[in-house]
């Protein structure tokens, strides 16, 4: 096992050389590797200066959470261990994280909801630590297979929430994540999610830069509240604010406090627009009247479909979001412009993602919001049902 | 005495409020020359500053024996649960966490794991205070994995028996037959012996008493502290009455918790031999 001790200026505990993130995403050299998400969790988590991290087996997660054992066994992550349930492992990355550690777990469908209370509890401490969520169906019935309806509990906790489309993505979004919730005027928690299976599960070529390069370590003394850690001198506080006291004074101090945590998610925008290069990212054609708003996987089908569209002569274009939480609202304004018809292709049955999309742009923008296709409970989305949702669209009343 | 932890700054030191320059004159920290505990609490500053539960309540003053007994409250985190103790926490000196109701061993775990990663050269202390509901009925679960799991944490159960601070429903801890809410024909089963469930979890230290006697809780908190410290989980289950609930006056809750000590707390106190081995020889260090 690794000592914290052993970090120097330049060097991490486990010996890697200490680098900006802006060197790890954008200028130090890649090579090209092939493996599945969870396998690229581990490289990222590996490159990431990670002192704590709690696990808990679900599926399709586990596999990620084994490997980041194999990382702390290894010497390269602090502290780890197996929890007792989500809802202990959600509080024990609490109680790391509030210690001053950079912190990290990973969690799937009905886990996420046996330890949604923490989620908000997350925020509220205003605790920087990063849920690598690999959707997956909701019991009942039970259900294993991916499924993200579980992203539509999470979009309220007060939490940044950003989805990664492939493993690529995964690699670059997990490392970003930590330095855009470690910014002292942003430091919220982040959510990072990916389609279970779907990028857990698959393996693609990825681009990776050498392993002997790791993030600079998570300074908790830079954080808006001091870590629980007994280093600054004890004073009367509580690390968030009591508020229990039936007083004018207690109902605004809650109020303010869920404000700020809002305004701290909307303050890390520009740090990831540096970080992710774009809230969205579009591609297709740009003149197009047909648009496709997406996030995750989906957003791979749909470009499936513009490319099937292109062979029929139909311009379309794809609007990936890559931040839910913020709502990439001004961004997706600008990417619709010239669109009469947008589709909004989900991987569950309420259509999340439509509602949201319809509440950013309700009164600023006449492009029609069409929630679908959506499918559900493990279910595929090919490319075809995507195309058949737009030719219903286009030759109403005359079918696909 | 240690008053020499709590530094104001001259430039701020005239607008700072009293009870924190008090803190700074007459507040005793660790000090390995001069114990602090019960007998300092007349001259000293507190790290309780007040409180806002009722008066008389025999919370309070076991609250004020445990933050007395503490041996190094400098590097002592307390981590709290919902109920009528965290009102007190907004009202202590040290670095204290509510979190959600029922978590807090698992919040225990977290930070502890990692002052031990971040600070391997400096001994410090977590200690788990909630209340019966929180430690017994909602926790339970996070509670007795932390004993298994052998977390370095003391765990203090502040035992009345009952929901005080939700307006007086059943708990697990409530004694068979009494009528609560919740339980309006009278409760059904036993009362849960916590301090046997932590024995056979894997408690080194594990007490059962009532806060009658602060000199006894002063040493029940301070021993189990340096065990959790040195070898593993502690726990202790203090009875402290909501004489509220129980319809008593503010000044019988002594008389309560005394009457208690021959009956449903009458004392139990495990020490495991290694444990036994360690504070035999902490008194033998002059550290108790």
């Amino acid at each position: 096992m690794s000592k914290r001790s052993d970090m120097t200026e330049t060097k991490n505990w486990s010996g890697q050389t200490l680098v900006t993130a802006d060197h790890m995403l954008f200028e130090a050299p890649r090579t090209k590797h092939f493996m599945t998400g969870s396998e690229v969790l581990k490289e990222a988590v590996k490159r990431c200066t990670v002192d704590a991290s709690v696990s808990y087996p679900i599926t399709p997660q586990s596999e990620a959470a084994h490997l980041i054992g194999e990382l702390w066994a290894e010497g390269y992550v602090g502290v780890y261990f197996r929890g007792e349930n989500e809802f202990g492992v959600m509080s024990e990355v609490a109680g790391c994280a509030m210690a001053g550690a950079r912190t990290i777990t990973t969690t799937s469908g009905p886990g996420t909801l046996r330890a949604m209370e923490n989620f908000a509890q997350w925020s509220g401490t205003r605790i920087p630590c990063q849920l690598i969520l690999m959707a997956r169906g909701i019991n009942s019935p039970l259900t294993i297979q991916p499924d993200n309806l579980e992203v539509s509990y999470m979009l309220e906790t007060g939490c940044q929430i950003w989805y990664a489309e492939n493993v690529q993505e995964l690699f670059d979004m997990s490392i970003a994540a930590f330095v855009v919730a470690e910014k002292p005027d942003v430091h919220v928690p982040i959510i990072t999610v990916v389609d279970g299976f779907f990028v857990s599960h698959t393996r693609e070529s990825v681009m990776l830069p050498e392993d002997d390069i790791a993030l600079f370590p998570y300074d908790p003394y830079k954080a808006p509240l001091p870590p629980i850690d007994s280093e600054t001198p004890p004073g009367r506080f509580l690390r968030d604010p009591f508020v229990m006291k039936s007083n004018y004074i207690s109902y605004a101090a809650h109020a303010s406090w869920q404000w700020e945590i809002r305004s701290a998610v909307e303050r890390s925008v520009p740090y990831a627009k540096h970080y992710l290069k774009g809230l969205v990212h579009v591609t297709g054609d740009a003149d197009a009247e047909i648009a496709f708003i997406a996030c995750g996987t989906a957003s791979y089908q749909a470009k499936e479909a513009n490319r099937e569209l292109s062979k029929l002569g139909i311009k379309s274009k794809v609007i990936k979001l890559r931040t839910i939480r913020p709502f990439p609202e001004a961004e997706l304004l600008e990417a619709l412009k010239g669109v009469k018809t947008a589709f909004v292709p989900e991987f569950n049955v309420v259509g999340w993602l439509e509602k949201d999309v319809k509440r950013a742009l309700y009164g600023k923008c006449d492009t029609e919001i069409v929630g679908g296709p959506r499918v559900a409970g493990g279910m595929s989305m090919p490319a075809e049902a995507i195309l058949r949702e737009v030719m219903e669209k286009l030759n109403s009343g005359k079918g696909a | 005495m240690g008053t020499h932890i709590y530094k104001i700054n001259p430039e701020f030191r005239d607008i700072m409020p009293k009870e924190i320059i008090d803190l700074e004159e007459n507040a005793t920290w660790s000090d390995t020359t001069d114990k602090r505990g019960i007998k300092e609490l007349p001259e000293t500053k507190e790290l309780l500053e007040e409180h806002s539960l009722c008066a008389g309540c025999p919370e309070a003053a076991a609250l004020r024996y445990v933050l007395a007994a503490l041996p190094k409250p400098e590097d002592t985190v307390i981590v709290n649960s919902t109920g009528c103790t965290s009102l007190m926490f907004p009202h202590i000196a040290l670095h204290t966490v509510h979190s959600l109701f029922g978590n807090q061993n698992a919040v225990a775990t977290g930070i502890k794991r990692v002052l031990d990663w971040r600070f391997p050269d400096i001994e410090k202390d977590v200690v788990v205070l909630a209340g019966d509901g929180a430690t017994v009925d909602i926790g339970l679960d996070y509670t007795l994995q932390s004993f298994f799991r052998q977390e370095n944490i003391t765990t203090i159960c502040f035992d009345n028996e009952v929901y005080a601070n939700t307006g007086g429903q059943e708990s697990g801890a409530t004694p068979k037959g009494q009528v609560f809410k919740m339980a309006p024909t009278g409760k059904k089963f036993e009362k849960v012996k916590m301090w046997e469930l932590a024995v056979t979890s894997g408690c080194h230290y594990s007490m059962n008493m009532t806060a009658s006697a602060p000199k006894a809780v002063a040493k029940a908190v301070r021993e189990a502290i340096f065990v959790a410290r040195y070898l593993g989980p502690t726990f202790l289950n203090i009875y402290t009455p909501c004489i509220l609930e129980i319809g008593l006056n503010a000044n019988e809750g002594l008389r309560e918790m005394k009457e208690q000590d021959k009956e449903r707390f009458a004392a139990f106190k495990f020490v495991s031999p290694e444990a036994e081995e360690l504070l035999a020889k902490l008194k033998e260090e002059g550290r108790l």
